[in-house]
């Protein structure tokens, strides 16, 4: 065999062990692989005109976040988790509006869903096929942003509420921006 | 006492592998025969060392010892005996201890098998498997005691994960470890090889027993584990391309590949480097799967609780072994020049393209399970591979596989026939078309998936081919009854070991592709007397009974009833099991299978409203996969006891002159 082809092995080798060491290093200074980025933070809603879930009824649009802090709240009757957190959200109505996102859902299962666990959001649009949930950078439901009224998202949670979270991080995030 | 007696154990056994490391080592390189015949009782002394320190962790368990931390954590009184034994090795302290057990016996098996080797090669292979054993020891010793004591003792553990407590758990670690560690054995041939700079047909010979027998157990193993996330995680899923399954499946990837490239090193004394560095892969690899699934750098479903100081540990052992071994690999390679020449269409030229193709495929997965983390170190956000990547780029490479596996051994070494070959094999090819063309219209036509036909026609091409190449070795078609006998009675277990390896993953392919394409799911809402029609059943929830008791949790138990018209034909018990210790839910599928397809019926949230979430799934040919995964294993374990490799047995010839005077 010849030298150099018997070298190579050891350069793919180290190469990717220089990859590795690279990544220990992040996850030593708290750069964990499963946090997950918030690519939309700090920039403006995307822009995005929903129907709603039925008919008669608001859907949601960009122009909804004008002048008010609004929770988006991205949810599906199919999602477990989504079915706890629901709770908890109704808690939150007097404190910021919250507004909903049915994500890949049906509208029948929407509404069914709302009227037997109640219905915390002031507004529900229905993503039938998940592309506003690409342009918010959406993995999974349930996931919730918090913007400004001037339309800027500052605040993203990508995972279903704790008590904890809305009381030391939400809560006091909403007072300080609201006027 | 017990855990202290565990603990200086390992403490001596490392010390033992520290010596069976070197002095073997440089008594080969002095030629000095008292210090190469150290190996052998070193190599005995550390099994039988780590052989206790393991049952004595055991013991810990058993008697459940809460005064040692690791039995607190993974343990319980409540849990049955056999979980108190899994749980061992379901945590991670535990199952390096289970590593190290597994490497010492391998290490004792060469020291008692091992006397017709060479004695500097002997030598030479302890001193590497000794030098594995103190690297993984240390890893253990410094930063993974399982026998750590807690003070004050609580009065009970945290118990295991209820996932993991499961009988498919409890045996696939151990079958897993026995493949992983076993292609150590490779390893160290091959090392040993490179350091006197000789590989020749007896080496080959040497090695092929070992790598065979550890990929006969990685085979039951990633069978195993697929099989366990099949029925308890409750999804219907036999393969989810995480991870930690990635992990298991490049190196048998590799392992195969080395397995096929070892004949040709043994047979035609050709592609030696070629086998050599496969057999540094294939254990790379090995320990490779050992890191990620504990360091956490890859985000997986299922692992070891994550640390980076054991992934830095873990990683420096895999640089030392695997770069070392590379830099041996780069200096010494040249030398290893092949005698054998041969043509592109030859035995040799199919088996290539074999290691080709599965080497090409084991860097594929490897690509896909990393890319996570080359994504990110490049700036091209954080991503997960999921399965459609490999899909589309792991299955077109084991299309040409598959077509070349039924052809290669019907050519003949050093030169083929391939017109020949071909024209022996029209028959398989016809009915592949045909089994092809009639999937498609069964499947109804038009509206059916093209790849169910096409899988469906791979497994018949090989399965056929296979066929093919057996009926002509024992003259099938051409001899009298008795003749025939004779001849598969006399046909090498090699040959049988072969033909039945081949069949069975042409089951295993036909299972893939039904359970792929042909996978029907129900998920609904159904209160009791509900039906769901499915697979020409109609599934009836007929009860559901809460606070069902268990051994360690209680369970809400459903009654359905598959009917056929008015004949109840199968009846299920899913439960949804509530574990105390630790406080989780876990799901238990009930699965009836008539060995084509499986029912598969899932219990979930009740809705408040007097209905439950249920799944029904039907999973047809699933059972194929495992199946033909056990038929491939029992092929390795028939080629196994070819008298080739068998511990002193003289070669035929010679047995039989010896018969003739006698």
């Amino acid at each position: 065999m010849d030298r150099r082809t018997a070298l190579l092995p050891l350069v793919l080798f180290l190469a990717l062990a220089a990859l590795v060491v690279w990544r220990l290093v992040l996850m030593d200074r708290g750069d964990l692989p499963k946090d997950i980025p918030t690519v939309m933070l700090d920039k403006p809603v995307p822009t995005f005109d929903l129907p709603p879930v039925a008919a008669g009824q608001p859907g949601l649009s960009t122009a909804d976040f004008k002048g008010k802090v609004t929770l988006v709240n991205f949810f599906a009757t199919w999602c477990v988790p989504c079915r706890e957190e629901h709770a908890l959200l109704a808690n939150l109505t007097d404190k910021v509006a919250v507004v909903g996102i049915a994500y890949k859902d049906n509208a029948a299962a929407v509404q069914n869903y709302l009227a037997g666990q109640g219905n915390p959001y002031r507004q529900v649009g229905a993503d039938a096929d998940g592309r506003v949930a690409i342009d918010f950078g959406v993995y999974g439901v349930p996931e919730s942003y918090l913007v400004d009224g001037e339309g800027r998202i500052r605040y993203a949670w990508k995972k279903p509420f704790t008590p904890e979270e809305i009381r030391t991080r939400l809560l006091p995030l909403v007072a300080a921006l609201t006027p | 006492m017990i855990p202290e007696t565990g603990h200086f154990a390992l403490i001596l056994a490392f010390v033992v592998a520290i010596v069976q490391g070197s002095l073997p080592m440089i008594g080969a390189h002095r030629r000095d025969p008292a210090w190469m015949a150290l190996g052998t009782p070193a190599a005995l002394c550390q099994g039988a060392l780590i052989a206790i320190a393991f049952l004595c962790l055991i013991g810990c368990y058993v008697t459940s010892d809460f005064s040692v931390l690791a039995v607190v954590e993974n343990s319980h009184t409540d849990k049955p005996l056999l979980y108190k034994i899994a749980g061992v090795w379901g945590n991670h302290e535990g199952s390096m201890v289970l590593w190290v057990f597994i490497l010492g016996l391998y290490g004792a098996a060469v020291a008692v098998f091992g006397n017709h080797l060479p004695v500097p090669l002997k030598a030479r292979v302890l001193a590497v498997q000794g030098l594995i054993g103190a690297f993984f020891l240390a890893f253990i010793l410094f930063t993974s005691n399982p026998f750590l004591r807690v003070d004050p003792a609580p009065i009970n553990g945290n118990g295991l994960n209820p996932i993991l407590q499961d009988p498919g758990l409890a045996f696939h670690p151990p079958m897993l470890y026995l493949g992983y560690v076993g292609f150590s054995m490779a390893f160290s041939f091959a090392i040993a090889a490179l350091i006197e700079g000789r590989v020749d047909a007896a080496w080959a010979r040497w090695v092929r027993p070992w790598t065979l027998a550890a990929w006969c157990a990685l085979t039951l193993g990633v069978a195993m584990g697929s099989w366990w996330a099949y029925y308890t995680l409750g999804w219907g899923g036999w393969w989810y391309w995480d991870p930690v399954e990635n992990a298991s499946f490049m190196p048998w990837l590799a392992g195969t590949a080395l397995l096929h490239s070892a004949i040709v090193a043994e047979k035609r004394e050709s592609l030696r480097a070629w086998t050599i560095l496969l057999a540094i892969l294939t254990f790379s690899l090995s320990v490779l799967g050992t890191f990620l699934v504990r360091s956490g750098i890859l985000t997986s479903v299922h692992s070891f609780a994550a640390d980076p100081a054991r992934g830095i540990f873990v990683l420096v052992i895999l640089f030392v072994l695997t770069g070392g071994s590379l830099v041996l690999f780069a200096l010494r390679a040249g030398r290893l020049t092949d005698n054998g020449l041969f043509a592109p269409i030859s035995r040799e030229g199919g088996l290539l393209l074999n290691n080709l193709l599965l080497a090409t495929g084991a860097g594929t997965v490897l690509l896909g399970t990393l890319f996570p983390m080359v994504a990110d170190a490049f700036h091209m956000g954080k991503i997960s591979v999921g399965p459609p990547f490999f899909n589309i780029v792991f299955l077109p490479l084991m299309v040409p596989l598959v077509l070349a596996m039924a052809v290669g051994p019907h050519l003949s070494w050093k030169r083929g026939d391939l017109p020949g070959v071909l024209s022996r094999l029209k028959l398989a090819a016809v009915a592949a078309v045909a089994m092809m063309v009639l999937t498609w219209v069964l499947d109804g036509g038009p509206s059916a998936v093209l790849y169910a036909a096409g899988g469906i026609g791979l497994a018949t091409w090989l399965l056929l081919g296979t066929l093919a190449e057996w009926a002509e070795r024992v003259h099938l078609f051409s001899a009298r009854p008795g003749e025939i006998w004779r001849r598969a009675i006399n046909l090498p277990r090699g040959a049988w070991g072969m033909t039945t390896a081949h069949l069975g993953l042409a089951i295993v392919i036909a299972g893939i592709t039904g359970a792929t394409a042909w996978r029907v799911e129900k998920v609904q809402v159904m209160h009791l007397g509900d039906s769901v029609d499915i697979a020409g059943l109609q599934v009836r929830l007929d009860s559901v009974e809460d606070n069902v008791p268990g051994p360690n949790y209680v369970a809400m138990r459903g009654t359905f009833t598959a009917h056929r018209g008015a004949r109840v034909v199968a009846v299920f018990h899913p439960e949804r099991r509530q574990f105390a210790q630790p406080p989780t839910t876990t799901t238990f599928a009930a699965i009836r299978t008539n060995l084509i397809g499986d029912l598969y019926v899932v219990l979930g949230e009740p809705d408040g409203d007097g209905g439950y979430v249920t799944r029904i799934y039907h999973n047809p040919m699933v059972p194929w996969i495992f199946g033909g995964a056990i038929i491939m294993t029992l092929g390795g374990l028939v080629s196994l006891s070819d008298r080739r490799f068998r511990v002193g047995a003289p070669p035929r010839a010679a047995a039989r002159l010896a018969a003739a005077k006698g």
